[in-house]
């Protein structure tokens, strides 16, 4: 059965070309030097390593020495949030504030959990029905103490997509480092760092269809870091540990691709988007489509099905269909608590129990929609059938 | 490289109390589902479809558990003639193996002619996950909430049948006075996959105002713990 994968925000694969280009640094023929030694194959890695930060300075928009590489997005946003902390944690000002949203993803929400415990103070701000934090609201909780935002630009899970210059404007007046989580954005919205006016961004290579394991954190010049964990000094001292060359190189090289194919990708993918979005709703009964109608990432559908349980519509559309999507269920997380991020837009525990993210990506055709459209109306009736639940929209609709 | 982003080193390992990375040499957790639970999810057996198929099967009893709103749902209804289970119907709102476990759970107690209802109350959640050949260590919650199901639906037997004295009631008790958490909370946050003090304190905050329960409350967890994972 052929494998219709529509989790793309998940991870995706890596594009042939950034194979192509990676393979050539890798074995005794490739560019296996470490940019540290002082010699003329760790000359030539150092300069595959510079060559490359400029590859994605260029993108970024920013100096070449603002750009950190990194093991993963989750690594970038530790060093910048944990970063900030330390490097803050005995200042005069006593600035010992942090704020973030309830709808961000786990690697935020638990950094910041920590930095709690490590004596900071945290605001989780609330989210509007669709998972947008509002500017005017961020305003208001900034105090005098506030030392960092931190607002993701578009949702991992409902693909909801946030003003980001509108944010950092805010925290731009109020003397406030911002920080975004840009790993569902890079490939699809614009992440030039002097348009979105941030100090701070993440993103990594395995939503972009490079490789696993590298991520990148931008830092504005002038924003101190401490760094988290020590050693050779490497990346301004931030990540300390041999640069993963091949990576990095693939890492760029994914980016660039990502970015020359934009225009025509975001197109061809909101298409199938609303084309699966608009066909669902019709053909199934009692259906809800979470995250922003317009402003949503192009490559993400969530849809809540009432009365079922989505990890069993997943396992159904898997075995039958080889579609491979996710759920916010609570019986796909390893908490067992459904999706935080449905939960904060309002909508109740059943909701966030039937809902299924599909995110389309490079592979996508029109024919793998057709054949969601196609099975997913079958596969609902059949759990409806099973399921003693009946609620009436009224019920549900927050 | 110019130098204007300056980063202080500090040669010190961070030490942090609280965040303990803990590896134990125990099986890595699986969490696909054996072909047993696939066919019970895919064809599930004594499903009732119709109103008028409930009709028809005139229950004894019947039980319900769960909600929509917790994410599982389990109703089941029982037929019982000279004591013995005869018949069984269910409903499940759940994931796969909440599916699987209610459709095998119906199996166990209607198989060679029936079983008799003291011994359907013997049946534990662990003797259903080894009948579907074993569930994701996280899913077990389901066979739980299935065996209460049934429970339910033979004290609604009893007590329709005059049985009275047999009804097993499972009451709850306050063991946190402050926030009131029961002993049941403890036991639905152990079954949700806290099997330690910390973890199930995340959870249900218990013990955080009330601190004289901590001790009994780690007596509990232990009890569970052992009681569905042991």
């Amino acid at each position: 059965m052929k494998e219709i994968y529509l989790d793309n925000a998940a991870t995706t694969y890596m594009d042939a070309r950034v194979k192509n280009e990676m393979e050539r640094y890798l074995g005794e023929e490739g560019v296996y030097g470490n940019p540290g030694s002082f010699n003329s194959i760790g000359l030539r890695a150092k300069r595959a390593l510079d060559d490359a930060r400029k590859r994605v300075a260029t993108i970024l928009g920013c100096n070449d020495s603002e750009v950190i590489f990194t093991g993963s997005g989750t690594e970038s946003i530790n060093i910048a949030l944990q970063g900030i902390a330390r490097a803050n944690k005995n200042n005069k000002a006593k600035k010992n504030h942090i704020i973030t949203s309830k709808v961000e993803h786990k690697a935020i929400l638990e950094t910041c959990e920590f930095l709690e415990s490590e004596g900071y103070s945290v605001t989780y701000l609330d989210v509007d029905q669709y998972g947008l934090v509002s500017p005017e609201k961020l305003k208001s909780a900034i105090t005098p103490e506030t030392l960092l935002v931190t607002i993701m630009y578009a949702n991992n899970e409902i693909g909801s997509v946030n003003n980001i210059s509108a944010l950092s404007k805010v925290c731009k007046e109020s003397k406030v480092l911002f920080h975004t989580d840009a790993c569902q954005a890079a490939g699809y919205l614009d992440i030039n760092v002097k348009n979105l006016g941030v100090d701070l961004m993440t993103i990594n290579g395995s939503k972009l269809y490079g490789p696993k394991g590298v991520g990148v954190l931008y830092v504005r010049t002038g924003v101190i870091l401490k760094p988290i964990m020590f050693g050779g000094g490497q990346e301004r001292g931030l990540r300390s540990g041999t640069e993963n060359i091949a990576g990095i190189i693939g890492f760029a090289k994914a980016l660039e691709i990502a970015e020359e194919e934009k225009p025509m990708e975001v197109r061809r993918l909101s298409e199938l988007r609303d084309y699966l979005i608009k066909e669902l709703t019709e053909r199934v009964p009692k259906v809800m489509l979470n995250g922003h109608p317009t402003q949503r990432l192009c490559n993400n559908a969530n849809i809540s099905f009432i009365d079922v349980e989505g990890e069993a519509i997943m396992l159904m559309m898997n075995e039958i269909a080889g579609i491979c999507a996710s759920s916010g269920s609570a019986c796909t997380s390893k908490t067992l608590d459904p999706s935080h991020v449905i939960l904060a837009t309002g909508r109740p525990y059943e909701v966030a129990h039937g809902s299924i993210r599909f995110t389309l990506g490079r592979s996508t055709t029109k024919e793998d929609i057709d054949k969601v459209i196609e099975v997913i109306p079958g596969i609902i009736e059949r759990l409806r059938e099973i399921s003693p639940v009946n609620l009436k929209m009224e019920e549900v609709i927050a | 490289m110019s130098d204007e982003l300056k980063t202080v080193v500090e040669l010190k390992p961070m030490r942090h109390k609280d965040v303990e990375a803990k590896v134990s040499a125990g099986k890595m957790e699986e969490w696909f589902y054996t072909d047993i639970v696939k066919e019970h999810f895919f064809n599930p057996r004594n499903l009732l479809r119709t109103e008028s198929e409930l009709k028809q099967f005139q229950a004894d009893g019947y039980g319900s558990v769960g909600s929509a709103a917790c994410g599982d749902k389990m109703d089941m209804w029982i037929k019982v003639k000279d004591d013995r289970i005869v018949g069984s119907l269910f409903k499940t709102f759940g994931c796969g193996s909440a599916i699987a476990s209610t459709s095998m759970l119906t199996v166990m107690i209607t198989e060679n002619g029936g079983m008799k209802v003291d011994d359907a109350l013997k049946i534990k959640p662990q003797d259903i996950v080894k009948r579907l050949g074993d569930l994701p260590q996280r899913k077990f919650h389901c066979s739980v909430l299935g065996d209460k199901a049934l429970r339910q639906a033979i004290n609604d037997y009893f007590r329709k049948t005059g049985q009275n004295e047999k009804i097993v009631v499972e009451g709850a008790q306050v063991i946190d006075m402050i926030l009131k958490i029961t002993d049941k909370d403890i036991e639905e946050a152990v079954l949700e996959g806290a099997h330690d003090f910390e973890a199930v304190q995340k959870k249900t905050k218990v013990g955080v105002q009330d601190k004289s329960c901590i001790p009994k409350v780690k007596e509990l967890i232990k009890f569970y713990v052992e009681k569905y994972y042991g």
